[in-house]
């Protein structure tokens, strides 16, 4: 019993004594944070609603220990996507990459912004001239004035 | 006996919708009154019966009752009690009676809020929204009856998804659902306005404060599901624009452009098919919405597993609706008048400029995220579009809206003066250039997505001010009190609203500027140094919770040498399910959050964790409660409410004062 | 005047058939499906130790000029469960030899499964780390490749193959790259 608590105080004390500054996680922070965000940006295929980054699959682990060691053995970001890429297709990349297929997707908003805004110049320039005025009737100014009067300051 | 009840109850309630769609639309007509008259006392009726079956649901989880599939699915003896009640929405068939009973709620609400419009418009509104409820009831009893019998009954129940278990979940989906379905009300009003031929300023009128609190509720219903992902999926992400998060966004962005495009009606009897055209949209995005959650077309995180057969008669229902209402549209359309003119520049134009940028946006989330859909159906590979291209495309999209949110309240109707509104507004923009510099140089180090971001928030402050100030130009010092109490509560509304606006893009842009992330190996004592907190990992045991055990950690955060907070972050693993689920531990102040959570166990004393130090975060969801309470604020202005003004009203609209009216 | 009223409608109409028919469509997709970019491209070169003789290698190569197929399995998954009868007939019935590739699994685990439910394979490639699986693009177990006489890759079935894709894709293809040269 006595050799027991013996044994917990030096485990106790020689815990304290090891209490340090914790080491980051990860062993190289700076490569971690380039790959870190390179799996931000890769879709999960088993889960496939989680980036590689979120993602706790068996092959999202596997993905991920291979970014670091290509990141490490001095391979770009777009090399590593481009080998993705050719193993599971675009499917992997949640940032479709323009192509031909992805045209009208890129394009598309500013294309439809650009009509908008042309529309909507065609449409008040020409409401303009449609709309005319119509002038009041003497009754009708009378009431104009009661209500401006009544309502003074409202925005 | 209790399931039976509830089941009885929805065929009850569709018998009524039957009924509540048919008589009181004949009625207005032929100008019936008695049939008119049946219109209130059946969508009372009908919401009773609802609620009344979703009741019988909730009964048979509190009572876990076990020979229902559908609470054998989705509960457990072992799972509380307040969770027990939120399994109830927590598949498809029970959200479905969910979203039928908000649509019931909102019935009843119309049927009582509705004593000084016309009775046939009162019948119209509800007719139509008894032809919404006959499609959701028909699609509960014919495909997905929460009360199918499960014989023999199970022993025990499946549980409920531990990512679920969790507050949100109480609070989340009904709010969503309730401005979702709020929309409904909108559509209606328009469908039966277009059905009258009458589209006048007194509709907009009685339209506009419905409209407003579905799109009220709708924020605040997405700002809690953001809220939620944030704090329970260990990441401090906070948007991840997933298909079904673009699902409810996308009727936002429409509802803003409605409830703007109702002001300009309300007040200058413009753009009134615009606004029909609006309100279908919504309502028809709302619809879309409900589609992509359960019929597994997209992969989404809060999809729910349905099989497609079930999405076909969803789809036939959106494309019935959507269908009839653009052609009740086009053929009415036409019996509308134009309205009152505006120049260039007007508050009129502005607000069309605004309306179309949201739609442009609206259109821009609609595209990326039907587009993986539309290259594999045409066979042409298959892509991702996540939050990169979202990100890239939307940004840009939405900030001139942004920056004409400051000079829209200052424009006046019909015709402002540009030049007028630049001299006002120079001293705004130079502070919001000036804030632009100093606040991202103040946080830590010059960023120009920080830099535009803080701009744009200033700017939209800033102009407000002016805006605020201007209402006591020509008000003498004592009667500024006077004058505070005078302002309509729209004003504020709208204010309050905006500003929320500013403070939603201040949070953004400074947790995205400026958030801090460590990931760090820790030994029982070890401390961990992040911004200018310590965090000492005290202690690591073990915890059982009613349906759950777990390993908890003890996180001491002090600065220099005062103790902030003490933290708790949890590794849990829920028994019924075998699911590990990690609970993030945050102290949240108004300025910043210390978000900490466990990583992996490296021995039993040792973990990864990961802190995270996030500047104005909660300004966020802040900036979405202001929205929230500015957009109920509107709504409830009283100019709503009293019912002489709006007999006065219709009498001013009547006499023809108002251009537009006596097309 | 009334085209212009006309227009906006008609647009939105037209875009909205537009989303309900892709939609339909869509109905009848898996969005699951991750289709293979590897199809018609040369399946890669790979050397593995063989699952039953581990003091032996399998490769790639060693195949050539013949049809075969590539069965991705393993003992932990429960899907390769319900495929294996269909595996084991079609290998039993000789038109086509089916490789095995044991991915991420451990020895042991791998031959006491085939011990248990039976052994369809010539041979058994192991793959312990999962990087030829990587490289074949494996994200879902069980995957079986149809891959012709000069090392390209014809079909990747995803999930458990059932005796009807057997029936429909794998044996045509398997005729008709006989018949090549």
């Amino acid at each position: 019993m006595l050799k027991l608590l013996a044994l917990l105080l030096a485990l106790f004390l020689a815990g304290s004594a090891l209490a340090k500054e914790a080491a980051p996680a990860s062993p190289d922070p700076a490569l971690e944070k380039r790959a870190v965000a390179l799996e931000k940006q890769l879709r999960c295929l088993v889960c496939q609603n989680e980036t590689i980054a979120d993602s706790r699959a068996e092959l999202a682990m596997d993905l991920k220990k291979e970014i670091r060691e290509k990141l490490k053995a001095g391979m770009s970001e777009k090399q590593i996507k481009q080998y993705l890429v050719a193993r599971y297709g675009d499917f992997v990349l949640y940032k479709p990459p323009v192509m031909a297929t992805t045209v009208p997707l890129w394009y598309g908003p500013f294309a439809l912004l650009l009509a908008a805004v042309a529309g909507l110049f065609y449409y008040i320039l020409r409401r303009r001239r449609s709309v005319a005025a119509q002038p009041l009737s003497e009754a009708e100014q009378a009431r104009v004035r009661a209500l401006l009067d009544s309502s003074e300051g409202q925005p | 006996m209790i399931p039976e009840l509830g089941q009885f109850a929805l065929v009850l309630a569709l018998c009524i919708a039957l009924v509540q769609s048919i008589v009181p639309l004949v009625g207005a007509a032929r100008g019936n009154a008695a049939w008119i008259a049946v219109a209130r006392p059946a969508a009372q009726a009908q919401c009773l019966f609802i609620v009344f079956a979703f009741g019988c649901l909730t009964y048979a989880f509190v009572s876990n009752d076990f020979s229902v599939i559908y609470v054998a699915e989705h509960s457990n003896t072992e799972l509380p009690l307040a969770y027990r009640v939120a399994a109830v929405w927590g598949g498809h068939e029970g959200s479905l009676l969910l979203w039928t009973m908000m649509l019931g709620l909102w019935m009843f609400a119309v049927s009582i809020f509705s004593r000084s419009l016309p009775e046939e418009m009162v019948a119209r509104v509800l007719g139509v929204m008894g032809m919404i409820a006959i499609g959701f009831l028909l699609f509960m009893l014919l495909t997905s009856d929460p009360f199918t019998r499960l014989l023999p009954a199970a022993a025990n129940g499946r549980d409920l998804n531990p990512l679920l278990q969790d507050p949100g979940m109480v609070f989340h989906p009904p709010m969503l659902y309730m401005g979702y379905v709020g929309f409904s009300v909108a559509f209606a009003f328009c469908m039966a306005a277009l059905i009258d031929g009458r589209l006048d300023a007194t509709w907009a009128r009685w339209m506009r404060p419905w409209t407003t609190v579905a799109w009220s509720v709708l924020t605040l219903g997405i700002a809690l599901g953001s809220a939620w992902s944030y704090y329970v999926l260990g990441w401090g992400g906070w948007w991840f624009w997933d298909p079904v998060e673009n699902a409810s966004f996308m009727p936002w962005l429409v509802g803003t452009a409605l409830v703007h495009s109702l002001a300009v009606t309300e007040k200058r009897g413009a753009f009134r098919s615009w606004t029909v055209f609006l309100a279908i949209l919504a309502f028809s995005l709302s619809l879309l919405g409900t589609f992509l959650v359960r019929s597994g077309v997209l992969t989404s995180v809060h999809a729910f597993a349905v099989d497609p057969k079930r999405g076909i008669f969803i789809l036939a229902f959106l494309a019935v609706v959507v269908g009839a209402s653009f052609s009740l549209f086009a053929w009415r359309a036409s019996k509308v008048g134009l309205g009152g003119r505006f120049a260039m520049v007007s508050r009129e134009s502005m607000l069309l400029t605004n309306n179309a940028l949201l739609l442009v946006a609206a259109g821009a989330v609609l595209l990326g995220t039907l587009y993986p859909l539309v290259l594999d159906a045409l066979n042409l590979g298959k892509i991702s579009v996540g939050p990169p291209y979202f990100d890239a495309v939307f940004v840009p999209l939405i900030a001139p809206a942004l920056f004409l949110m400051g000079i829209g309240p200052l424009a006046r109707w019909k015709k402002a003066s540009a030049p007028d509104l630049a001299l006002r507004l120079r001293w705004a923009l130079a502070v919001s250039f000036v804030a632009a510099i100093v606040v991202p140089l103040l946080m830590g180090h010059w960023s120009s997505m920080v830099g535009f971001g803080i701009f744009l928030a200033s700017w939209i402050t800033a102009s407000s001010l002016v805006s605020f100030k201007a209402q006591f130009a020509h008000v003498p010092k004592g009667q500024v009190v006077a004058r505070l109490a005078q302002l309509p509560r729209s004003y504020y509304g709208m204010i309050l609203a905006h500003l929320g606006v500013a403070m939603f893009i201040v949070g953004v842009a400074l947790v995205k500027g400026y958030e801090v992330e460590s990931d760090v190996r820790m030994d029982v004592g070890d401390t961990a140094h992040l911004h200018d907190y310590t965090f000492r990992f005290a202690s690591i045991d073990k915890v059982n919770g009613p349906n759950y055990t777990a390993d908890r950690g003890t996180i001491v955060v002090t600065r220099g040498d005062k103790h902030v907070v003490t933290l708790h972050p949890e590794k849990r693993v829920y028994t019924v399910q075998n699911m590990p689920m990690t609970e993030a531990a945050i102290d949240a102040g108004f300025f910043r959050h210390l978000y900490v959570a466990l990583g992996d166990p490296l021995s039993p004393t040792s973990w990864v964790v990961r802190l995270y130090y996030k500047p104005f975060v909660s300004w966020i969801w802040g900036g979405c409660l202001l929205m929230g309470i500015g957009g109920l604020l509107a709504a409830f202005d009283r100019r709503y409410r009293v019912r002489a003004r709006a007999a006065a009203a219709r009498a001013v609209a009547v006499a023809g004062l108002n251009p537009t009216a006596a097309r | 005047m009334l085209r212009a009223r006309f227009l906006l409608p008609l647009a939105a109409f037209a875009v909205f058939a537009a989303v309900i028919a892709v939609l339909g469509v869509g109905l009848t997709l898996d969005p699951r499906l991750v289709p293979s970019p590897l199809i018609n491209k040369p399946a890669p070169a790979f050397t593995l130790p063989e699952l039953e003789h581990p003091d032996k290698t399998f490769s790639k190569k060693d195949m050539l000029g013949k049809v075969w197929l590539l069965n991705v399995w393993a003992s932990w998954c429960v899907s390769c469960r319900e495929e294996h009868s269909t595996v084991l007939a079609l290998s039993s019935s000789g038109v086509v030899p089916v490789i095995g590739l044991n991915y991420k699994d451990e020895r042991a685990d791998g031959l006491r499964y085939l011990a248990r439910l039976g052994n369809p394979y010539q041979v058994i490639a192991y793959d312990h780390d999962g990087r030829v699986g990587i490289n074949f693009g494996v994200y879902g177990v069980p995957e079986t490749y149809v891959i012709d006489k000069t090392g390209v890759i014809r079909y990747k079935c995803i999930g458990p193959v059932t005796p009807q894709i057997v029936r429909d894709k794998i044996l045509p293809l398997v005729k008709e790259l006989n018949r090549n040269a």
